[in-house]
């Protein structure tokens, strides 16, 4: 018995007839398509299903899809204009943060939860940001380089005057 | 080989831009029209007899296509799942494994029936519903207790539970035993670990009557091996089963071996006519997923007082698991490599693979040379101890120097340079300075502890001759291909698997450089057996680069002769006469007459080519490497244990490792950095614990299995030595296990000399608090 879901993804608007049980990570995946969104413990743990709703880091494992319903949802796929990148994903490229890229993504959204409130975190508060991913490839170096990366970048671009 | 334009380059990787923007195509993106779900219904406990399986209420669900078991699959499926030989053990016993159980379940998540359904969520409700009978059988959990007489059986119909007994002698050990002046014994412990790539397993299969053909994709390291293996339990010529690795999101040696699912998700697919999926979860992964270590070591060292070593004798009792692992005998490198990077007068291993009822253990990153380096590294350490000497200069004092150095068990180093490595790693670290401030520390009451772990490894599997009677006749060459298409770009095959090593990124530096070609010319393409040379190899044992990349090499140099004779046919010159520099055939002394090798591959399609030439402008080689290769290096710990509560802090992390030449340091960095990060994972957090008595796994998910965040672990200090490997052209070795194989013993090593005023001269793993707080409040009694 399906109830409709309004939401908007990646800024388009949807209205979808979901089960009440569909986890949100599922409706992403396969009634969106969007499957850069990836599933890795079931249980929360490992952070590789965290998108944005409403601004906040999410782990889209852990809830219904029908509890995102009238939320914006932002995924990795509309992190930036199509054909772009985010700073976080340019970083992410330049300091080789990723190696097998499974929880990428993850760690991509939920460094931009961060950054959005802390423009300049230290290595700490990049732990404590991140302390729900989990990567079994780099041993987070990287990761964590990247992400001051993108925080260095990120001021120097809103410091920019705009259209030049 | 020079540092060129590409070569030794900090290439951005390739791979990169589809996985930050969501667009990586891992297994659970694929899809098919009509797809269909499997959920395989497990039995619950480690030993029990079926008595009845009842999936009448789970097929009465809507949705629900199929539940099948053993009875079904034996109709399309036949044969025991494959063991390699390896080796020449003094007893094997090799249990029978049908990829699902039909009388008997030997561990806790053995597969007894499997239900399809047109969607996941209900496939999950209806394996629920199967109802199975069990009578429990007395579950075998520890190894040693299980090579006892009067042990219970792990399969009831078993002579016993000795999977294996094999030694290693090489030298005298009683001759040097008996000239021994100091003795150290100690027993040492290698936990259960589960791999945990981030992703699960999963596989999607579609079988087609029309013409007998089967596709199948899955995550895995070795897709040219599932094909053979699956294509001959199924009856399905090679020729027919096309076998698809796409993106895969890490692998760490738990996906070379086949699985039960990789055979039921196509034999359901054939049962049923319609394509399907299964999705491992990750309890079913920690559950069912091979396990890595697993092993008993006890051991005894002995030296001169003035710190000259003499023998080593060790035996290593395996925790197999339920049945073999495909590739577990590997796990004899342990013995292989216990001793290290030093000069010993005999050494003496034996291991005994002993079958528990738990699910089997096979190769983890490292395989078994992990193990023998935290042996080796923690027995010269306790000697060091024994001794009174520092455990720099033991190890100086011991170390192989000349080269190629002829280990006791006869494999051959094929360059080392370990007094390097660790010069260079105790300048890094402030070695002096952190012993000085050590010195400080415990007159403060502060436990601080310094360790080393000087390692060898052996990988770059294999030379012919070594490993073709290891795996039962296929020997782990490499093969590669290379097309040149007639608009100038290039195709390169490979049959390595990379999940996560950056492959297209460094190989394609390596065909670009050597073909002289723009790095955007090359395609490198890996993971599909539809495509490249007829069989591959895969990725394991830090192989892909040093027998892969030579592949690629080879043919690429046979390409490079062939496009020479033509050049000169088309500069009506002699091919002795042409220089190619920088993509282009020169005629010596005369600039003008030049053909671009794109120029050359277009002329290569088209007529007048030179007498007997064919057309065209490819080929494919197969590398044998004529020995494995050996990387080494120094890794330098300090730890300060908290008195109060046991826990590790790791103070300073130090590596400086030697893979030979480097193709793109950026990646090399970065695999050391990710090795040495499990590695200290094993040493501190990291264990599967199954409840003793009843064989309950007790760390199913990962709230109990602690795989480290950011947070844990240290940012470590690296650098690297270049001892250029003389058994290829390339000069390269492997890096993909280095820091695995370093860091535990180094961790562990700081842990014990943090705890030596206490008078602690042993910790096993995972040194967690819990662990360090008891043997302190012992050692304080």
């Amino acid at each position: 018995m399906g109830q409709t879901l309004r939401v908007t993804v990646n800024g388009e608007g949807r209205s979808d007839e979901v089960e009440p049980r569909l986890l949100l990570v599922h409706y992403l995946r396969e009634t969106c398509g969007l499957t850069g969104t990836h599933v890795g413990c079931d249980t929360s743990q490992c952070g590789a299903c965290t998108v944005l709703l409403d601004g906040a880091a999410v782990k889209s494992c852990n809830m219904l899809a029908l509890q995102a319903d009238g939320a914006e949802i932002t995924t990795i796929e509309g992190l930036a204009p199509e054909g772009g990148l985010h700073p976080l994903q340019t970083a992410f490229w330049e300091n080789h943060g990723l190696q097998c890229g499974y929880c990428t993504p993850g760690f991509i959204m939920a460094a931009a939860a961060l950054l959005a409130e802390n423009h300049d975190p230290s290595d700490e508060e990049i732990g404590r940001g991140l302390e729900g991913n989990l990567c079994r490839c780099t041993g987070y170096v990287n990761i964590r380089k990247a992400v001051k990366a993108a925080a260095q970048a990120m001021r120097e671009g809103a410091a920019a005057p705009i259209g030049g | 080989m020079a540092v060129t334009q590409l070569i030794g380059a900090r290439v951005q990787r390739r791979e990169d831009p589809r996985l930050i923007t969501g667009h990586g195509q891992f297994i659970e993106d694929h899809t098919l029209p009509g797809l269909t779900h499997l959920a395989v219904v497990r039995s619950p406990h480690p030993h029990a007899r079926i008595l009845g399986i009842d999936g009448a209420a789970a097929r009465a669900l809507p949705g629900v296509l199929a539940v099948l078991t053993a009875a079904d699959f034996h109709k399309v499926l036949s044969g025991s799942m494959p063991v390699t030989p390896a080796f020449a053990p003094e007893k094997k016993y090799v249990p029978e494994r049908f990829p699902i159980a039909d009388h008997e379940v030997c561990f806790q998540g053995e597969p007894v029936a499997v239900v399809v359904a047109t969607d996941r969520y209900l496939a999950a409700d209806a394996a629920d519903l199967v109802q199975v009978t069990y009578e429990t059988l007395p579950a075998v959990v520890d190894p040693e207790r299980a090579m006892s007489a009067g042990s219970a059986l792990v399969h009831s119909d078993g002579p016993d539970n000795i999977g294996w007994d094999m030694t290693y002698a090489g030298g005298d050990i009683e001759a040097a035993f008996s000239r021994a002046e100091v003795v150290v014994k100690e027993r040492i412990l290698q936990q259960r670990l589960a791999p945990t790539a981030m992703e699960t397993r999963g596989v999607m299969a579609s079988y087609s009557p029309y013409g007998e053909q089967l596709s199948l994709w899955l995550s895995s390291q070795n897709p040219h091996f599932i094909r053979l293996f699956v294509s001959g339990a199924m009856g399905i010529p090679e020729s027919r089963v096309r076998v698809v690795s796409p993106d895969v999101g890490g692998g760490f040696g738990s996906k070379i071996s086949p699985y039960p699912e990789d055979y039921l998700v196509p034999a359901a697919s054939k049962i049923l006519g319609r394509p399907v999926r299964w999705i491992e979860t990750r309890t079913e992964s920690v559950m069912t997923t091979i396990h890595g270590r697993g092993q008993v070591f006890t051991a005894e060292a002995a030296a001169l007082r003035d710190g000259t070593l003499l023998g080593l004798r060790l035996t290593q009792v395996l925790d197999l698991g339920a049945y073999h692992g495909t590739f577990g005998a590997f796990q004899a490198c342990a013995c292989l490599m216990s001793g290290g990077v030093y000069r010993w007068e005999a050494i003496s291993a034996r291991t005994v693979g002993v079958l528990t009822n738990k699910v089997p253990t096979d190769p983890y990153r490292g395989a078994g040379r992990p193990e023998g380096t935290h042996l080796c590294e923690r027995m010269v350490d306790r000697m060091a101890d024994e001794l009174g000497m520092d455990p720099a200069d033991l190890r100086r004092k011991n170390f192989a120097r000349e080269f190629p150095f002829v280990n006791n068990f006869g494999l051959t180093y094929d360059s080392g340079n370990y007094d390097g490595t660790l010069d260079r790693a105790l300048e890094l670290s402030d070695y002096q300075g952190w012993r000085q401030r050590q010195a400080g520390a415990r007159e403060a009451g502060r436990l601080v502890g310094i360790g080393l772990s000087t390692w060898v490894e052996i990988c770059g599997f294999g030379p012919s001759a070594a490993t073709a009677g290891a795996t039962g006749g296929i020997a782990l060459v490499e093969s590669a291909q290379i097309r040149f298409l007639p608009s100038g770009s290039v195709a390169a095959y490979v049959g390595t698997h990379a999940h996560g090593q950056g492959h297209d990124t460094t190989f394609s530096q390596l065909v670009a450089e050597t073909l002289g070609v723009p790095l955007e010319a090359v395609d490198l393409r890996h993971g599909d057996t539809a495509e490249g040379p007829a069989f591959g190899y895969g990725t394991y044992g830090s192989r892909s680069l040093s027998v892969g990349g030579m592949a690629l090499y080879t043919a690429s140099q046979e390409i490079l002769a062939k496009a020479r004779r033509l050049a000169a046919h088309l500069l009506e010159a002699s091919p002795e006469d042409l220089e190619f520099t920088a993509g282009a055939f020169t005629v010596r002394g005369n600039p003008q007459a030049r053909k671009t090798i794109q120029e050359v591959a277009l002329a290569s399609y088209g007529g007048g080519l030179p007498e007997g030439m064919e057309q065209g402008l490819e080929a494919v080689s197969h590398f044998d490497p004529p020995n494995f290769v050996w990387p080494f290096g120094a890794h330098v710990c300090v730890v300060e244990v908290d008195s109060e509560t046991g826990a590790v802090e790791i103070l300073s992390y130090t590596g400086v490792d030697d893979c030979g030449n480097v193709i793109n340091p950026m990646i090399v960095e970065g695999q050391v950095q990710g090795g040495i990060a499990q590695s200290i994972a094993q040493a501190l957090f990291e264990e599967v614990v199954y409840d003793e008595e009843s064989g309950q796994l007790l760390t199913g998910t990962m709230l109990d299995y602690l795989v480290p965040t950011m947070n844990e672990l240290p940012t470590p200090k690296l650098d690297r030595t270049v001892t250029p490997s003389p058994t290829n052209a390339l000069g390269v070795k492997g890096i993909g296990e280095a820091g695995t194989i370093a860091a535990s013993a180094a961790v562990i090593n700081a842990v014990c000399d943090a705890l030596r005023p206490l008078g602690i001269h042993h910790v096993d793993m995972p040194a967690s608090p819990d662990r360090l707080w008891r043997l302190m409040q012992e050692a304080g009694r």
